[in-house]
């Protein structure tokens, strides 16, 4: 009897022991390998959503394009959208966030570990499940912002529609996830002396981004699924000819799309924080202003949604009142701007590339941020709205802006993850080509904007005067891929043959320089006791009666080679961490099982698909539920 | 001297592109530019532009300038002592706080009044007109005047044209069955005159147009309005009184009816067989007043047609008659656009379709 009790969980639940290969990648739920699942899936994504804009340009090369039809160009559009928000830029920063946020907190790894990798597992059956619809009768072709009617009924024959409704609900699915998750650990898992006001500035901006996100993703799938019953059972939300309003729709979308915009850049704003006082060799200028302007940004970022709608006939006063809001939000996001300036004013500016990045950042954000305020100029934005001039815009903010901070923090950041440092030269090209390549490609559009071309319009006529910039603009498009593939053939060479990084390569602030590259499974040895705000950098530096860095002498404080050689190997030290798990990936692979049910739930009746789908589901679940803590030793 | 010598030198690298861009954007001819007005509206709308953007262009320089300086002034140099360690400064802070805050309230101002002044209801020599936005033409209706047409606008000069946008007549079409009918949001744009403004399924949106001088302005939808929406431009004609007058005259007209030959023989063709009627309106014919495409009673009148992307040419129209979705991409099959002839309905042959192509250049 005594020997049946003890053989215990059954062999179903046993959990996974594989450390390399295949397998150990899809069971793994520590946070570092998550984090770099996340950030290869979303660079491949990158490669094929930026391919999609050479198509795109490539069309608009010249007047009356021919390289594609107006169906595939309004895939394409569609795509690109989707894809460099949901599937790109979303899981960069996700990337950043599960990588680094528990060791700058000085922790082990994040509070739900399993629901760590189902997110990840999650965004990729997402991604996948939308990109499937290529292959499936023809990709979605109503714009990133699907606006009804033109997405319901007969005007948006096929299925393309319903991928995207339903791989947009999935994705959303792991961004639930990880916000919850990163709020939990970034509120208890902080190490010893780590309070609120010592957290790096890039943990704030990811915790104010996972509250954004906790809120912005049920609005967005609240749309959505009304969205889908309108086009599969005739719910009638949005159809006007039935009584509903599509105006609601607009309400829903930018409700989420608004925050959207803030959960895309306040990751790279809290990059760029980092990185500047590194290179600087300061500290950031008024650190609680640039924290309490972020929150106010995630709080304020709610109140401007309708001015993406300035067009619609809300009425002079609405309108007014959101000009009002939208000028009011710039305020924040300005004095951002001007407290990193500080940071680097008087500094001993070091321009590696990450520093390059991080200073094009402030450049090109800045022009994204002022075009932003004429947009509410509402008679102005009258003329401007859905022209290049909003493409522009959006491209300085999120490209000029996401694109060149989350740049910042890979080269930043690859040596702690790889131990090895990317190649300066390499990484120069890179940077000039792309910072070429934007301007030429995005600068231009604002001039388009103004002399009238409107977006999302797969041919212009002869005659209209674009041509000229519309040719300069695939020319710096394909200047940024060039640019792609100097960073590509960088990390190849780097992880190939590349110059081992000494310890603390940046002579850094922060704690996961503190730890051997690439870290620990169990990150920390030992849980580090925080003292200060940058508390590596206190360990290494004081200030002289003048407010001049002093350096510590050796063994006054710290030797900076905190981790492994003060502590060797974690596993003699009987450090637990989390065992491996195979059944949130079957979750979430259930969960895409149950969305192709659902695409086809109309026209095939395949509710037995759905329910294989839920069945696969619940057995990740079930599974997830009852196996064993840890692995049996 | 070599100091400031040396700080204009780098300015170059600011001042020159802004310059180059500046000509450019000045220089070329686009005839859907917003820069140069050509109406009341409009104009309002670009001196508020202007104002904000001269503006921005100094909030630009500054920040730039500032981040030039840094690098220039703070880069790395070896022996350099190390820096001095400042957190922070609170009336800085403040002050680059405050200092925005105020620039917006400045801007706040005047955007407001405009938003009221270029929303008000006109009251003095005002003419109405109804917009209809269709998958992927322009239908203008002028209830006082009881004429209508497609997608060129004609106005007259220096008089308020206040549009009424929407998709379809309220109650229409719903009641039979046809639950699709209201259409999709489209935007009315004509930059020369006036800003966008969207129109929406379900609403009637207002918006007034005004012309300084006759003459012809391009425009386009600006929603995305789904696969044809590129190609859902328009004009908008503005003309002396006198020639509007002439023009609604002419307008008001029914149709000629030809005596004989090839354009008889396509009259016989659009009032029967080829079942035309069923969806264009022809004054003058018994029943043919449907609004499914364009009203085509005085089709030459026109510059263009198929939602103004074709010169109107024998040539054109037979080619449209051919395949209209080989010409500007359409979804027959599902209601949204024209139907293929040759292939559906009365599959018209070439013959055929030369006769009602010989009957419509008659419709001047």
């Amino acid at each position: 009897m005594a020997v049946a009790v003890t053989r215990a969980p059954a062999r179903p639940f046993a959990r996974p022991k594989s450390e390399h290969g295949f397998w150990s990648w899809i069971s793994t739920v520590d946070h570092k390998r998550i984090g770099i699942l996340y950030g290869v899936t979303a660079f491949l994504f990158f490669l094929i959503g930026g391919s999609e804009a050479l198509l795109i340009r490539l069309q608009l090369a010249g007047p009356n394009g021919k390289v594609l039809s107006a169906e595939e160009y309004n895939q394409l559009f569609t795509m690109h959208g989707t894809t460099m928000i949901f599937l790109v830029v979303m899981p960069t920063a996700a990337a950043f966030g599960n990588y680094f946020v528990p060791i700058l907190i000085g922790a082990r790894d994040v509070a739900f570990p399993r629901l760590n990798a189902f997110g990840y597992w999650v965004f990729l059956a997402g991604g996948l499940f939308l990109y499937s619809s290529f292959l499936l009768g023809g990709a979605p072709n109503g714009g990133w912002f699907g606006y009804a009617p033109q997405t319901i009924g007969k005007f948006s024959p096929g299925h393309g529609i319903d991928f995207w409704l339903i791989g947009l609900v999935i994705t959303g699915i792991g961004s639930l996830t990880a916000a919850a998750n990163f709020i939990v650990t970034t509120l208890n898992l902080r190490a010893p002396g780590m309070t609120l006001m010592r957290m790096p500035v890039f943990v704030w901006m990811n915790l104010v981004v996972s509250f954004l996100l906790l809120f912005a993703i049920p609005v967005i799938t609240v749309a959505l699924f009304e969205l889908y019953f309108d086009r599969n059972f005739g719910s009638n939300f949005f159809n006007a000819n039935l009584g509903g309003d599509p105006v609601l729709w607009q309400h829903l979308f930018w409700l989420f799309g608004h925050p959207e915009v803030y959960i895309l850049i306040l990751p790279a704003m809290g990059i760029v924080s980092e990185v500047l006082p590194v290179f600087s060799r300061k500290p950031l200028f008024g650190y609680s202003v640039v924290v309490f302007s972020g929150i106010a940004i995630g709080f304020m970022g709610w109140g401007v949604w309708a001015h993406h709608m300035f067009a619609v006939g809300l009425g002079p006063v609405a309108n007014s009142a959101f000009a009002a809001s939208t000028m009011f939000i710039a305020v924040p996001t300005g004095v951002k701007i001007f407290n990193w300036l500080a940071t680097t004013w008087g500094g001993d500016l070091r321009l590696k590339v990450a520093m390059l990045f991080a200073l094009a950042f402030i450049g090109e954000f800045t022009i994204g941020g002022l075009s932003g305020v004429t947009h509410s100029i509402v008679p102005s934005d009258y003329q401007q709205t859905d022209t290049y001039y909003i493409v522009a815009h959006f491209h300085y903010v999120l490209f000029g802006g996401a694109i060149l901070g989350l740049f910042s923090g890979v080269y930043y950041w690859f040596p702690a993850v790889t131990g090895k440092l990317l190649d300066e030269k390499l990484g120069k090209v890179h940077f000039w080509l792309m910072i070429i390549g934007l301007n030429l490609t995005f600068g231009p559009m604002h001039i388009l904007g103004l002399q009238g071309q409107p977006r999302r319009t797969y041919q212009y006529p002869k005659g209209m005067g674009w041509e000229v910039w519309n040719g300069i603009e695939t020319l710096g498009a394909f200047i940024i891929a060039l640019s792609i593939l100097a960073f590509i053939f960088n990390v190849m060479k780097t992880l190939r043959s590349g110059e081992t990084a000494p310890p603390d390569p940046w002579d850094a602030r922060t704690l996961e320089w503190t730890i051997p590259a690439p870290p620990p499974e169990y990150n920390f040895a030992e849980i580090p006791v925080v003292h200060a705000r940058d508390d590596f950098w206190h360990r290494k530096y004081t200030e002289d009666e003048n407010g001049r860095l002093v350096r510590i002498p050796a063994g006054g404080a710290d030797d900076g080679h905190h981790g492994e050689a003060a502590h060797g190997d974690g596993h003699g030290h009987g450090i637990h961490m989390p065992s491996p798990s195979y059944f949130p990936a079957l979750a979430s692979l259930g969960i895409m099982v149950v969305g192709y049910g659902a695409v086809y739930l109309k026209t095939n009746h395949t509710w037995w698909l759905m329910a294989v789908g839920g069945v696969v589901m619940l057995a990740g679940v079930f599974g997830w539920g009852n196996e064993p803590l840890a692995e049996e030793h | 001297m070599r100091r400031v010598a040396g700080r204009l030198r780098r300015l170059r690298w600011v001042a020159v592109p802004a310059a180059l861009v500046f000509l450019a954007s000045c220089a070329s001819n686009a005839p859907q530019d917003t820069l140069k007005p050509h109406g009341t509206i409009a104009r309002k709308e670009y001196h508020l532009f202007l104002g904000v953007f001269i503006v921005a262009t100094l909030v630009f320089i500054l920040v730039e300038g500032l981040l030039f300086a840094t690098v220039a002034r703070h880069r790395h140099r070896p022996g350099r002592p190390e820096p001095v360690q400042v957190h922070g400064n609170t009336k800085l802070e403040i002050g680059w706080t405050l200092l925005p805050a105020l620039l917006l309230v400045g801007v706040a101002f005047p955007t407001i009044f405009t938003i009221f002044d270029v929303a008000k209801e006109p009251t003095k020599n005002v003419l109405p007109v109804e917009v209809y936005g269709h998958m992927w033409w322009w239908e203008y209706r002028y209830p006082t005047l009881n004429i209508s047409t497609a997608n060129e606008l004609h106005i007259p000069v220096k008089t308020s044209v206040r549009l009424s946008l929407r998709t379809i007549e309220p109650g229409l079409p719903a009641a039979k069955g046809e639950d699709f009918a209201a259409g999709v949001i489209h935007s009315f744009w004509i930059p020369p005159l006036a800003g966008k403004q969207d129109v929406v399924p379900g609403r009637v949106n207002k918006l007034t147009i005004q012309a300084d001088q006759p003459g012809t302005y391009k425009g386009q939808c600006a929603e995305y309005c789904n696969l044809s929406h590129a190609n859902m431009r328009l004009r908008v004609i503005s003309q002396t009184q006198q020639d509007f007058d002439a023009w609604v005259a002419q307008q008001a007209r029914p149709v000629v009816k030809p005596e004989s030959g090839d354009a008889a023989a396509g009259y016989a063709l659009f009032t029967g067989r080829a079942t035309c009627i069923g969806c264009h309106t022809m004054q003058g014919v018994q029943g043919a007043t449907a609004r499914v495409g364009p009203n085509l009673t005085h089709l030459m009148g026109r510059e263009t047609f198929a939602g103004a992307m074709y010169d109107i040419t024998p040539e054109n129209l037979n080619r449209w008659i051919h395949d209209p979705s080989a010409m500007k991409p359409m979804r027959p099959d599902e209601g949204t656009g024209m139907p293929n002839l040759t292939k559906t309905g009365p599959h018209l042959t070439d013959a055929e379709i030369n006769q009602l192509v010989a009957f419509l250049t008659t419709l001047k």
